[in-house]
């Protein structure tokens, strides 16, 4: 089995979140991009699991869904707060900590 | 000078050379430790001290003085090449092959300094009992004198250098205490203050001079020292020599050093006397002739202390003659005649011996008539301008008696004891240098007109209507019989003090310790010699009759002055010297150090702090608070490591 497409799959999402992170304001689709990132180098770490027959590629995915999850749960819940308190979910709106 | 070069080749230093104490000997310590025990009491135990105070101050120092007396007595009885005895204590520094121990030196020379001391100090502390009587701080003030005394003693009595020094810091120190006793005055205080400087530029000659002898000999005691001077190399022999003079310069008041001694009189009368008469100046004298056996074996040192104290005895003349304040003429007569004590050191072998003489005649009629002085204070309500005295021979009659004696003897009235000390000093100048001579000699013209003018001034001048130019409401009265006694010991001194010299008893006394002199014959004869002393003294005594007995004394002193007359009374401007020499350069270059400081040193820290500061103000903009400029740093970051990798890599 040919690995190239996956790999060149998982750089293209990689890359559509990476960019998404840096040109978008709103705080929601920031954060959908960086689950985007995260998913994309899941598919890198499965992509390899399976060309090198064992299951490290693997468990290393399975740690990152576990940490993405965790961070889903704290940042939803700053997002949610920042929009209760400013009306807004722009992460260029919130930029008080600073030098 | 070349005479007094050759001299010292020929004549025969002894070495000192101490035998063990025993006896009344090795009781040498208490002349010392009593007056020390005396300060330590009155100015430890307080006010319960308050009412005995300043019995057991005198007590201490008559107590000082029986053992002196007792030793004196004993010396006497010896022969005399045993009359130098040494009292071991203990081991005072210890340190490898360095060893200094408290020793005691009891020889003929300083069992005189130990009598003088102590003797003169007794008669000045029972005078302070009546002089300090109304001030409510007189027990601190007896403390003070009996540490003067101990301290004094201590330096005299010292068979090392190092224990010289420590004396003479004492010294300094007490003369600080006593200056500046009347601290409240702010003229008190900054004289006591001008005392302790420059007497501490003088202590560095002698802190410097010890440490090199220590180099030279490898011991600072007198014993080793005088041992090995006569082999050591001539121009070490010079720089330790010129050294001691400039510690005994700061300590006797001569010039370049003199300033501190006419500001001096800000402190109660009976110290005047005692850092005049008794202690303090004198060290400086009794260095030089302690250390006999450096300078005979350095010749420039030698020079330069005859040139400072020729010097100094015009000095201090000149300031005598111009000085309305009583306590400053007396001052700048002490100057005067320290100089001619330093004189006869400077001139060796032939001088050692008179410049002691001298130096006893002068502490008993020095002391006297400041003590006298400080009854006429007494007297007229503590004013010191000779303008406002006059007349007072008749109202103060026992103080204008025994200041009487004291005059006649500094002016070297035949027969008073001053006349045979002066005289010899004199008499051995002119042999030795025919300049040095003259100027001796008009230092003793001098001398005789200004304190022939402070007599008139004081005691006589009386007014058209026979009343003196006292200040309204001052009623002169006699002193206490407790101040009165002491000036009578002390007036009976000063006339008998030249029975030193019958039949040559104080040369042949201290030739143990100075050495021998063969006689050369003046270039005229003694009697001649005195004739001509006699006659000039008696020109400056005229000369102050005519211009001051004979007219009627202002009582403001005259503006319209020559400039000689203002030099004498602003000091001979020795502060001017002072201040352009050394004060202001000091001044100067120490603000200059200060700029550099601020500038350099400083700049270079707070500029580097400021650089950090002002490079940290722009890297902290990169902290914006947009999360997605963080986010493309860690891209930035990200790519680069990538980069980096790679390059690795490949």
């Amino acid at each position: 089995m040919s690995t190239e497409p996956y790999i060149i799959l998982s750089a293209i999402l990689f890359t559509i979140g990476c960019v998404g992170v840096l040109v978008r304001r709103n705080a929601i689709v920031v954060f959908m991009c960086v689950e985007l990132m995260l998913n994309a180098s899941n598919l890198a770490l499965v992509t390899f699991a399976k060309a090198n027959g064992n299951l490290d590629g693997q468990i290393a995915a399975f740690f990152v869904m576990v940490v993405a999850a965790a961070e889903v749960v704290v940042g939803l819940a700053i997002i949610m707060t920042i929009f209760r308190t400013r009306r807004s979910a722009s992460v260029d709106d919130a930029s008080l900590l600073k030098y | 000078m070349s005479s007094i070069t050759a001299l010292a080749a020929e004549s025969h230093i002894p070495v000192v050379d101490p035998a063990a104490a025993d006896g009344v000997f090795s009781l040498a310590w208490l002349v010392i430790v009593l007056p020390l025990a005396g300060a330590a009491i009155l100015l430890l135990g307080g006010r319960r001290t308050n009412r005995w105070g300043h019995l057991l101050g005198t007590a201490t120092v008559l107590g000082s003085f029986v053992i002196g007396l007792s030793m004196f007595v004993a010396l006497l009885g010896r022969d005399a090449d045993d009359r130098t005895v040494g009292r071991e204590l203990f081991t005072w520094i210890e340190a490898g092959g360095f060893k200094v121990g408290m020793d005691l030196l009891i020889d003929p020379l300083s069992i005189l300094f130990v009598l003088l001391i102590t003797g003169v100090g007794s008669l000045i502390h029972v005078y302070s009992i009546g002089y300090m009587e109304h001030d409510d701080r007189r027990r601190r003030f007896f403390g003070h004198l009996n540490l003067f005394i101990a301290a004094m003693t201590m330096l005299v009595l010292a068979a090392d250098y190092l224990g010289i020094f420590l004396g003479w810091e004492g010294v300094g120190l007490a003369s600080y205490l006593l200056i500046g006793f009347w601290q409240h005055k702010p003229s008190a205080a900054a004289a006591a203050k001008k005392a302790f400087v420059i007497n501490r530029v003088g202590d560095i000659g002698m802190s410097l001079a010890i440490m090199l002898i220590f180099v030279t000999f490898g011991t600072t005691a007198f014993a080793g020292v005088s041992a090995a001077a006569s082999g050591a190399d001539e121009s070490t022999m010079n720089v330790i020599g010129l050294l001691l003079l400039l510690g005994a310069c700061g300590k006797s008041a001569q010039v370049p050093l003199q300033a501190w001694l006419l500001d001096a009189m800000e402190g109660p009368t009976p110290v005047s006397a005692l850092i005049h008469a008794a202690t303090m100046v004198t060290a400086g004298v009794y260095l030089v002739t302690r250390s006999n056996f450096i300078f005979e074996n350095a010749p420039i040192a030698q020079t330069t202390v005859v040139v400072v104290a020729v010097v100094t005895l015009l000095w201090g003349a000149i300031i005598g003659c111009a000085k309305d304040d009583i306590k400053k003429v007396l001052a700048g007569s002490t100057m005067s005649q320290i100089g001619y004590m330093m004189l006869g050191a400077g001139l060796g072998v032939a001088g050692y011996a008179f410049a002691i003489f001298h130096l006893i005649t002068h502490g008993f009629f020095k002391a006297n008539m400041f003590l006298g002085a400080g009854s006429v204070m007494h007297a007229m309500d503590d004013d010191v301008d000779m303008r406002h005295y006059g007349a007072l021979q008749k109202a103060i009659p026992v103080t204008f008696l025994t200041f009487a004696m004291g005059y006649l003897a500094i002016i070297g009235f035949p027969g008073f004891s001053g006349f045979w000390s002066k005289d010899k000093i004199i008499e051995v100048a002119f042999t030795q240098n025919i300049f040095v001579g003259l100027c001796a000699l008009i230092g003793a013209g001098v001398t005789a007109f200004y304190m022939t003018r402070l007599m008139l001034m004081t005691f006589f001048t009386p007014d058209a209507d026979g009343n003196g130019r006292w200040e309204p409401g001052v009623h002169p009265h006699e002193s206490p019989k407790v101040m009165t006694v002491p000036l009578i010991v002390l007036a009976a001194l000063s006339v008998l003090g030249g029975f030193l010299l019958v039949s040559n008893w104080i040369v042949d006394w201290l030739a143990p310790v100075v050495g021998e002199h063969h006689h050369e014959d003046p270039p005229l004869p003694a009697l001649a010699m005195t004739a001509i002393v006699v006659l000039v003294v008696a020109v400056g005594v005229a000369l102050a009759w005519f211009t001051i007995g004979r007219t009627e004394v202002p009582r403001t002193a005259p503006t319209d002055v020559n400039a000689l007359t203002r030099a004498a009374r602003n000091d001979l401007y020795g502060d001017a010297i002072n201040d352009t020499l050394v004060v202001n350069p000091g001044r100067q270059t120490v603000a200059g150090l200060i700029a550099f400081d601020t500038a350099v040193i400083d700049g270079a820290v707070e500029g580097q702090a400021a650089g950090m500061g002002g490079l940290a103000g722009v890297f902290r903009r990169v902290q914006n608070g947009f999360v997605r400029t963080y986010a493309l740093s860690v891209l930035a970051g990200a790519v680069l490591v990538v980069l980096v990798l790679l390059a690795v890599n490949l």
